[in-house]
């Protein structure tokens, strides 16, 4: 050590002069519960199974969603779509049952670009905390959007022309 | 006389309770400063600004578990945060707190004890302080506790030397013991600060150890000894440890204001022409803001540096401080020879 630093007093004052520099900065806090921070367009929360303009559920139950988990969070039961339930589901085939574990998800989004049917999305909306771990798991009931088209969630904001354009490249299979 | 008693009853009260109520907003002092150090707010959610967060935080040590390791000698883990804190309380007697307040025509000095060795009862009970904290970390029965409270207790006897070195240049200049005459000595812009700068210094840094401050909190360094000689003490018992260290940082701040910054004296200050009670009164607050600046030092140290290792503290204290101050004393002693 030369002597300017065994005598430690010019580090030590310029180290109290960025200290004190600090003293009069703007502070990062945000003030939570009055002041929300604000997230992201694109941030990825909760899913939402869309509908279509009509009302009808999208999801045809491909599959292609919880094959492209890495977490493997996504299940689902398929079944056929009767006479008369043409109002109900968009396409032949439907998901009687959808499931995702909210403890296992990981929210990367890989589910909602392989849907060939833009039906899952995922939201800025949180996933609620709980006291029991099956609460987590969350079926139809809390995955699909209303009916109501006023309650309808909007996922313009993730469908950027990019993601548009992508979707409509043929030479992805899923994408035909 | 009873006059007199009571007047003293009266300061010395008021003294307790200022050491007791500055201590407690310290706290809340050192936080919000840790915040604003550190870009944050700092406690803003007990009351306007915080301010009710001492009284929390006093609330929930009373609630707290008191905790006492069966194996701890009863009587000193109780002996040793007591004794601590009424050290740390008692230093406040001998330091003169303003001019004197007139009342009927009769002076009363605004000093709890005017003792003439004033200095000397400060370093005499100052070192009784060790005793708390050795005691405290004794008791515990455990070895975090008790290499905390050796570490504390030798760090202290350290420094003490080359602080009590460092006095010892202003006993030479003033001629007296007594902190009244060292005060009365500094009248308007003769600090002896500017007379003794490297005086100063050692005694600030000394200060910093003696107080177990960063960067010399090595006795509760808690990377290595989880909370040094508090680690069994839970409770109100926690309390007095953490709250002592603020009553001595306020007195440490006095003793440093009054030795080297003037004390009560601000220059141009006597000559407003202000009755003596509002010149009291007004002394009175210009040595409470330097007490305040020194707490602010204390903190902004805290919050800049980090801690040293401890074989640098024992170097810094034996190798540096000790020659530097003994140095010192040898300058200032040829200065007034030539001087005479």
């Amino acid at each position: 050590m030369s002597f300017r630093e065994r005598i430690y007093f010019p580090a030590i004052l310029n180290g109290m002069r960025i200290t004190f520099g600090h003293l009069f900065r703007r502070k990062t806090t945000v003030q939570y519960p009055e002041v929300t921070r604000q997230f992201s367009d694109i941030y990825r929360g909760k899913h939402v199974l869309k509908r279509d303009d009509q009302g009808r559920e999208r999801c045809t139950s491909c599959g292609l969603c919880a094959v492209a988990c890495p977490a493997e969070a996504i299940t689902m039961v398929s079944a056929e779509r009767k006479p008369g339930e043409e109002h109900l589901y968009r396409e032949e085939k439907y998901a009687a049952v959808y499931e995702i574990n909210m403890l296992r998800c990981v929210f990367c989004g890989d589910c909602e670009e392989a849907c060939p049917k833009e039906a899952i999305f995922l939201t800025t909306e949180l996933v609620k905390s709980e006291y029991q771990r099956d609460k987590f798991i969350y079926g139809k009931d809390q995955l699909v959007e209303p009916f109501d088209p006023a309650k309808r969630i909007d996922v313009s904001k993730r469908q950027t022309p990019a993601v548009l354009e992508f979707k409509k490249d043929k030479r992805y299979k899923h994408n035909v | 006389m009873a006059t007199q008693i009571i007047i003293k009853t009266i300061l010395a009260s008021f003294i307790l309770l200022l050491s007791l109520v500055v201590a407690m907003y310290s706290t809340l002092i050192e936080r919000k400063v840790a915040g604003w150090f550190q870009d944050r707010h700092g406690p803003n959610r007990t009351g306007p600004w915080g301010l009710l967060q001492p009284l929390a935080d006093g609330v929930k040590l009373f609630f707290k578990e008191e905790f006492m390791p069966a194996s701890a000698d009863k009587f000193l883990y109780i002996l040793g945060p007591s004794l601590t804190m009424f050290v740390a309380l008692l230093t406040s007697a001998a330091i003169p707190w303003g001019p004197d307040l007139v009342i009927n025509g009769v002076a009363y000095p605004m000093q709890v004890a005017d003792v003439n060795i004033g200095i000397l009862y400060v370093f005499a009970i100052l070192s009784i302080g060790v005793y708390g904290i050795m005691i405290g970390g004794w008791a515990s029965n455990n070895k975090y506790a008790l290499l905390g409270a050796v570490r504390a207790s030798s760090q202290m006897i350290s420094y003490e030397l080359a602080m009590s070195l460092s006095i010892i240049t202003i006993v030479m200049m003033t001629g007296s013991l007594s902190m009244r005459d060292i005060v009365a000595q500094q009248q308007g812009f003769s600090w002896n600060i500017f007379y003794q700068p490297l005086g100063f210094l050692i005694f600030l840094i000394c200060a910093f150890a003696e107080t177990n401050r960063s960067p010399f909190d090595l006795p509760e360094c808690e990377t290595e000894l989880v909370g040094g000689y508090h680690t069994e003490y839970s409770s109100m018992k926690l309390g007095f440890y953490l709250f002592s260290e603020y009553i001595n940082m306020f007195i440490s701040g006095a003793v440093m204001a009054t030795l080297f910054l003037g004390g009560y004296h601000f220059p141009g200050l006597d000559k407003l022409g202000l009755s003596p009670n509002v010149f009291a009164f007004v002394s009175f607050m210009v040595l409470f803001a330097k007490i305040t600046f020194f707490g602010f030092i204390f903190m902004w140290i805290r919050w800049t540096l980090p801690r040293f290792r401890y074989d640098q503290l024992m170097k810094l204290g034996w190798k540096s401080l000790i020659p530097l101050a003994i140095l010192n004393v040898v300058i200032t002693g040829v200065v007034i020879l030539l001087n005479q």
